[in-house]
């Protein structure tokens, strides 16, 4: 047990395959799709259209970073920056005969993102926000020096122009290809928030599903304001090694919104359509 | 306390397997050694000639560990724990505890301590020695009360302008559905924003393992060292190997492509400075170990003690926006974005 040492990322993109069948092909090509709470058989462009939403039972499906981004901002209004940088990748890292360096240009070129996050600013409802939309299908979301540095950079804008900052999470966690250097980013967007905190800015943290990891133990959980999408999974260490670690069965419902929200780790629970008003509603109370 | 008389090296070898030559060697010149003794017969020149093979095939095994190598000797069984460089190098310890909130969790623990002629406040993680004491401390997994601790014995030393000197050493915070459903994610996110911004030096000291999350929940100041055979890592080279490689048998190619032996952290700019340890590491004498660690936190609360309170904070805050350097390319020409009046 002393060497059953816990990761910091609990899920990867390698690992997913392994996460509880929930999540498992969601999103099947073709016109139709299943909704794998309600099963319900939907057309495809009509979950699109109710923002990733099944219509019949209010599942919250993840959403590809631009989606998110376009969802929440008010149109046309999302100026991107930092959007120049790129890893280094600082270990050289390969494994299994295969190359990170060659991963990252095929990530790149697939959601035609940098890495991780998307960061800029935007209008939400008309007020002027520094907005950090982290990208789920780019490596599952993992945090590696790119993200911390656009995120810092980000918060550092925030700081300087006085702007709320709302950054929506969805991680597997640190990217481990990238090492120390990428746990380091957790101290790094940590300490860019305590600036930020101690020049008055107001953080809204959004957690989507999932939420884990590094990312749940740095920026994620620093919000002034906390809000979750319903039924999201947000944990530090994942389920799986926690029933490994204890051999015991989890209780329903560990690790989702509404058992963080019990246990007060999350300020209310909003369902994706009132996100904006709500956004909006927030920085109206906290900004004169 | 670790065994800190002379170690037997013979049951130091059986630890690790790669030291095992040289375990071999020593039980010969004991052999010699008690042969003359019995015999009365002059050995000596044999017993010199066998020292010195074993200093410099010792020297030869730790100049050459692999990565995977460097792990099992930050892991080992006699390497001095937390709780030891209590004993080896602070003195009039005053242990404080508990997070005012839940519990004193006991996987870390903090006090009032003088190290050199420097008051300062200790925190620490200690995994225990036997069995029972392991179970006790939990094999220095930390909950979330730990760092909410540790954090509350760093708002006292920022009261009392006390140093804060910490040694890391986890395989990572506990992953138990106690340690979740109290925020353990919270408490160590809390502690990293808080120590970044800590009206008080921090000196940071990695002494065995640096495992992710957990050792960082307590690993954020001005000055942060890693012992010379110590690791730290984003994931334990297990946890990597399955989750990349699809089996925890490939740990020891992970150790490689992880880069987290001191060397490369430091050439990767993670840690500040590496803490040299006695020939053969730590374990074989604690106490060289603990002076040399007692010399780099005296040096360096010394020179942070000279700095203006502000210029220490941009100071720290500077050291920690430059971990992990990206690439800069010519920013995009964007037609798309325009923002609207
Ligand atoms: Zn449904």
């Amino acid at each position: 047990m002393a060497n059953d040492v816990q990761d910091t990322t609990p899920y990867n993109a390698e690992s997913l395959g392994d996460r509880p069948q929930r999540t498992k092909r969601e999103v099947p090509d073709g016109l139709w799709m299943r909704c794998p709470k309600c099963e319900a058989m939907l057309y495809r462009k009509a979950v699109a259209e109710n923002l990733d939403v099944c219509p019949e039972c209010e599942h919250h499906f993840r959403m590809k970073g631009w989606d998110r981004v376009n969802q929440l901002t008010d149109p046309g209004s999302f100026e991107e920056h930092f959007d120049n940088l790129a890893t280094v990748d600082p270990l050289d890292f390969k494994w299994a005969g295969k190359v990170y360096a060659e991963r990252i240009a095929i990530e790149q070129k697939k959601t035609g993102i940098n890495d991780s996050i998307l960061t800029g600013v935007a209008y939400i409802k008309g007020r002027r926000v520094a907005l950090g939309v982290m990208v789920g299908e780019f490596i599952m979301g993992s945090m590696g020096t790119v993200l911390g540095e656009k995120l810092a950079r980000l918060i550092e804008l925030a700081t300087e122009q006085s702007l709320p900052l709302i950054v929506v999470c969805i991680s597997g966690g640190a990217r481990m290809h990238e090492g120390a250097l990428s746990l380091m980013q957790m101290a790094k967007t940590s300490a860019a928030l305590a600036r930020y905190d101690d020049a008055g800015g107001l953080y809204i943290a959004i957690l989507t599903d999932p939420t884990t990891g590094g990312t749940t133990a740095s920026f994620a959980m620093l919000g002034d304001i906390t809000i979750a999408e319903p039924d999201a999974e947000i944990c530090f260490a994942g389920a799986r090694v926690i029933a490994n670690t204890i051999k015991a069965d989890l209780p329903e419902g560990f690790q989702r919104s509404e058992f963080l929200m019990e246990k007060g780790f999350i300020d209310m629970i909003v369902h994706r359509k009132e996100l904006r008003s709500e956004i909006a509603r927030l920085i109206d109370y906290c900004k004169a | 306390m670790a065994k800190s008389k002379k170690n037997n090296d013979i049951e130091l070898g059986i630890a690790l397997p790669f030291e095992a030559p040289v375990a071999r060697l020593q039980s010969q010149i004991s052999e010699l050694e008690s042969e003359q003794i019995r015999t009365g017969r002059d050995f000596s020149t044999e017993i010199r000639q066998q020292r010195a093979q074993y200093v410099s095939m010792l020297r030869k095994i730790y100049q050459n560990l692999t990565p995977w190598e460097t792990v099992q000797v930050a892991r080992h069984p006699h390497r001095p724990l937390g709780r030891d460089y209590i004993d080896l190098l602070v003195k009039n310890f005053v242990e404080l505890r508990g997070d005012r909130r839940f519990a004193d969790d006991k996987a870390i623990f903090g006090g009032f301590g003088r190290i050199g002629t420097e008051k300062v406040m200790v925190i620490g993680q200690h995994k225990g020695r036997d069995t029972k004491e392991k179970i006790a401390h939990n094999f220095g997994m930390a909950q979330p009360e730990g760092y909410r601790k540790a954090l509350r014995l760093m708002k006292l030393a920022e009261k009392y302008k006390l140093p804060v000197v910490t040694f890391i050493d986890t395989s990572g915070a506990y992953p138990g559905i106690g340690s979740e459903e109290r925020g353990v994610a919270e408490a160590i996110a809390r502690n990293l924003l808080e120590m970044s911004r800590l009206k008080t030096p921090i000196v940071c000291v990695v002494i065995g393992e640096g495992g992710s999350g957990g050792a960082l929940g307590i690993a954020v100041g001005d000055k942060v060292a890693i012992m010379e055979y110590a690791y730290y890592s984003v994931i334990s080279p297990e946890g990597c190997a399955s989750i990349l490689w699809r089996t925890a048998e490939k740990a020891s190619e992970a150790a490689d492509a992880l880069k987290l032996t001191a060397p490369h952290l430091q050439e990767l700019g993670v840690v500040d400075e590496i803490v040299l340890e006695p020939l053969g590491g730590a374990h074989r004498n604690p106490q060289e170990a603990g002076h040399n660690v007692e010399q780099f936190i005296i040096r360096n609360i010394r020179a942070l003690k000279r700095f203006k309170l502000e210029n220490l904070l941009d100071k720290r805050y500077e050291s920690w926006r430059k971990k992990g350097a990206v690439l800069e390319n010519p920013p995009k020409a964007k037609p798309q974005s325009k923002t609207i009046a």
